[in-house]
């Protein structure tokens, strides 16, 4: 009893009791990273595809399918639907048959006890296509040029080398669509805009006129040039098609513009695949999405999510360290500060779907209603500025997280020693200039930790960005070679909305779960990425700037 | 300059203004004349009719049990109280003839001319060089080799260039505490002032950074007029020409440092430098 209690005087409980605490957080972030990374990463792992007989019911006449096993459970009998095969508990697995536009069926539950004759041919290839996913099946033929090839040594070599150039061609025909002729439309719309705003200002005479006209014509040539240029690399694409014979045994013939790439999981080495695997992980980081974003990249939604954090950051720095400078230097402190000071913090607390709604209200609506009919008035009633995008998105997120920054700095100020300030105006320094030579530049670095904080809560939110700028899908990225080249009324994308959008949104479940994954995992390491940049630049200022009782 | 002395031991604080040692200065030799100057905390008086001169050139010492209000008339010297939202003050201080605590009076002007060090050392957290340099690029000085001479010049002035010079760059905050309170008069000596105001220089420090300070403050006076407080009666008698022993926010007696130390006039001085004080 005794050597229990003086246990418990020695504190030696309390440490386990804290050690425990620690290692439970520990855990559960380690889990949780650990989880996410597993699920989403091995999305990208090429997987051997089987072909086997399948019998629906055992005395049904068989399929023959070719896929990919993505999943397996055991259920209930008449969770199974009551088949016709044995067993209180039925064995199940989740098949990728691909084929989307033969089969109707991307995935599929089939019984584990109707497969038979399961093998893993080398010859079975797996065709990413831009649309309609997956292609599973064996290649029987090629048409390059018109010359038809089957089987001989150099079959499937010819078929990727012409994958190759027609993906080459392809990126110059989007290059060409959206970059080049792209910009033209922009001009384009430009004219036009000049044009409506001539004829607000009453301007619109026949001289004025006449150098639009010309302009314009000018743009018409090179867009028509564009165009023909256009038609002869369709022309060159549409030339050669191959034929698969898919698992039925029907043959089906693609053109070489639909696809991606072609490979053949089964006979692929472990350096193959890895180097496949990186293939893939490096298109899903730097490609845009295809497919109601259930393939290819993510690209244009970590561009959106980075680009929408930096303005934010740089709206948010210097009000939130101005506004606590004031309050914490300036103002009387009363209670009038007080209470300003207890509303800033709890600002921090208001659901920031709220900030949302009122981001909506009064950024989108009133601000930018009024600077479109000030600044833009011959582009309505197309709005400019006056509907969601990039500035409203992110001054909403500024105003979201601008009480972090400002108890930050607040705090920073407070630690600032009275003896250093009164060393500077003792050298005869004002207030103002103590407050910039000194205090300031020592208080950068409790700044910086409510950057930390801020960039922290604004790249993981999600609820008011639907409402002031973010979008499933955006056609343009808001950063482009387009003069002023940074366009803050686009809309954009941002990947905590393609989580939400690609989660719940999709139209194809089973495909769009490992990207969810994949998504988490990569806004995860973004958030961090940009924590680690701003930790260290606040320890190299700490550094810097340490006082005198820290050293 | 107010010349009533209570010669009885009897102690009657209300009676006691100010000090004879005064008639002795000549006009042109006073750097800091102090006419019966009230300081308030709020409602708290804390300095009462005090009548004082600082001499030119000279290290007078004010000394004194804790609270009697040495360092708070210190800190009017270059209107240090003004951070202070509730003080409150009246009477003169005379600089140079011309009162210091007119509201007219520009303050940041004022503490250029009239220098302090405080009791704990605060350097910046800025290179040995920044430290030194930063008073006068506040006045606007950004001229590389004046300000190498008068940063070089003033370190040497305050003992530390012998130390530091090969290491100038480097952060103030590496320096010990002696080499900091030293680069914070070298600090305070950049801008060349006229009064040096020294508060408790050396209570921070050990016993051999201490010597430093006060052979410090011997050089220093030849240039700069210097005002010191301190609790070490020791180190009033080492390092001062005058003394002032000042209780409960009233001065009792200012005199040449080696008379009020040997003679006191008032049982009050004598009690306190003798240790007798409670």
């Amino acid at each position: 009893m005794l050597r229990i209690k003086k246990w418990f005087d020695s504190g030696t409980p309390y440490i386990w009791m804290n050690a425990g605490a620690v290692s439970i957080s520990i855990i559960m972030v380690v889990g949780l990273i650990y989880l996410i990374a597993v699920r989403g990463l091995s999305h990208f792992w090429p997987a051997d595809i089987a072909v086997f007989d399948y019998y629906a019911e055992p005395e049904a006449p068989k399929e023959r399918l070719i896929a990919e096993f993505a999943d397996e459970e055991t259920v209930s009998r008449s969770r199974a639907g009551n088949p016709k095969y044995e067993g209180d508990f039925i064995k199940r697995d989740l098949i990728k048959m691909g084929n989307r536009d033969i089969t109707g069926l991307d995935f599929k539950w089939i019984l584990n006890a109707g497969i038979e004759n399961k093998t893993y041919p080398n010859e079975v290839m797996v065709i990413e296509r831009r649309e309609w996913g997956n292609l599973y099946g064996f290649l029987v033929g090629l048409n390059i040029n018109g010359n038809k090839i089957t089987e001989n040594n150099l079959f499937w070599s010819t078929f990727q080398n012409r994958i190759e150039e027609s993906n080459n061609i392809f990126d110059e025909i989007r290059h060409i669509e959206k970059d080049l002729i792209g910009a033209i439309n922009y001009k384009m719309e430009r004219l036009r805009l000049d044009e409506r705003s001539l004829e607000l200002n009453q301007q619109k005479t026949p001289e004025n006129l006449i150098i639009l006209e010309d302009k314009r014509r000018e743009l018409k040539e090179k867009y028509d040039a564009l165009v023909n240029e256009l038609e002869k690399l369709y022309t060159e694409l549409n030339s050669s098609s191959f034929t698969v014979k898919i698992a039925d045994g029907q043959e089906k013939t693609f053109q070489f513009s639909k696809i991606v790439r072609a490979v053949k999981p089964n006979a692929m080495n472990k350096l193959d695949k890895i180097r496949h695997y990186f293939e893939k992980l490096w298109e899903f980081f730097s490609d845009d999405p295809r497919e109601a974003n259930t393939e290819g990249g993510i690209f244009p939604a970590i561009f959106g999510t980075v680009l929408m954090v930096i303005i934010m950051a740089i709206i948010v720095t210097p009000f939130g360290v101005i506004a606590a400078v004031y309050l914490r230097e300036y103002a009387p402190q009363g209670p009038t500060t007080r209470f300003i000071r207890i509303a800033v913090n709890n600002l921090a607390g208001v659901p920031s779907v709220v900030y949302g709604v009122f981001g909506l209200g009064f950024f989108v609506y009133f601000l930018g209603g009024s600077i479109d009919e000030l600044f833009f008035p011959e582009a309505l009633p197309a709005p400019t500025y006056g509907t969601p995008g990039l500035l409203w998105a992110s001054l909403t997120l500024a105003i979201l997280t601008v009480p972090v920054v400002i108890v930050a700095t607040e705090e920073g100020l407070s630690r600032v020693p009275r003896e250093i300030r009164e060393g500077s105006l003792a050298l005869g320094a004002t207030k103002a200039e103590t407050m910039w030579l000194t205090v300031l530049p020592m208080t950068a670095p409790a700044m910086i930790t409510g950057l930390i904080l801020a960039i922290a809560r604004a790249a993981g939110e999600v609820a008011p960005l639907m409402l002031v700028g973010v979008v499933k899908m955006a056609p343009s990225l808001p950063l482009d070679g387009n003069a002023p080249f940074l366009h803050l009324d686009r809309k954009f994308m941002h990947l905590g909305f393609h989580i939400y959008d690609v989660g719940f949104q999709s139209p194809n479940v089973e495909a769009a779960r490992p990207l969810v994954y994949a998504t988490s995992f990569l806004l995860i390491v973004l958030i961090v990425a940009l924590n680690m940049v701003a930790i260290h630049i606040r320890n190299n200022l700490r550094e810097k700037y340490k006082s005198s009782e820290e050293s | 300059m107010t010349e009533e002395i209570t010669n009885t031991h009897a102690i009657d604080l209300s009676k006691i203004r100010g000090d004879s040692v005064t008639k002795n200065i000549s006009e042109e030799e006073i750097c800091i004349k102090v006419n019966n100057f009230n300081l308030f905390y709020g409602e708290k008086q804390a300095l009462e009719n005090i009548n004082l001169v600082i001499p030119k050139k000279r290290v007078t010492a004010f000394i004194g049990p804790s609270g009697c209000g040495k360092s708070t008339l210190l800190r009017c010297f270059n209107r240090m109280n003004d951070l202070i939202d509730s003080v409150k003050m009246s009477g003169e201080i005379l600089l140079d003839k011309k009162n210091i605590l007119e509201k007219t009076e520009d303050v940041a002007d004022l503490r250029r001319r009239v220098g302090m060090v405080f009791q704990k050392p605060n350097p910046f957290p800025k290179s040995i060089y920044e430290n030194v340099a930063y008073g006068l690029r506040i006045q606007g000085v950004n001229d590389r080799r004046t300000l190498d001479d008068a940063v070089e010049k003033s370190l040497k002035g305050a003992a530390l260039w012998d130390e530091v010079k090969d290491r100038i760059g480097e952060s103030a905050m590496g320096l010990s505490g002696g080499q900091q309170q030293r680069l914070v008069i070298a600090r305070a000596i950049a801008i060349e002032p006229e009064v040096i105001l020294l508060d408790e220089p050396a209570s921070a420090l050990d016993p051999i950074s201490t010597l430093k300070i006060e052979e410090l403050i011997y050089k220093l006076k030849e240039d700069y007029t210097i005002v010191i407080v301190t609790h070490n009666m020791q180190q009033a008698a080492r390092v001062s020409d005058y003394t002032a022993y000042m209780y409960l926010g009233k001065l009792i007696e200012m005199n040449d440092t080696g008379t009020l130390f040997t003679t006191p006039r008032k049982k009050m001085t004598e009690d306190y430098i003798t240790g007798r004080y409670g």
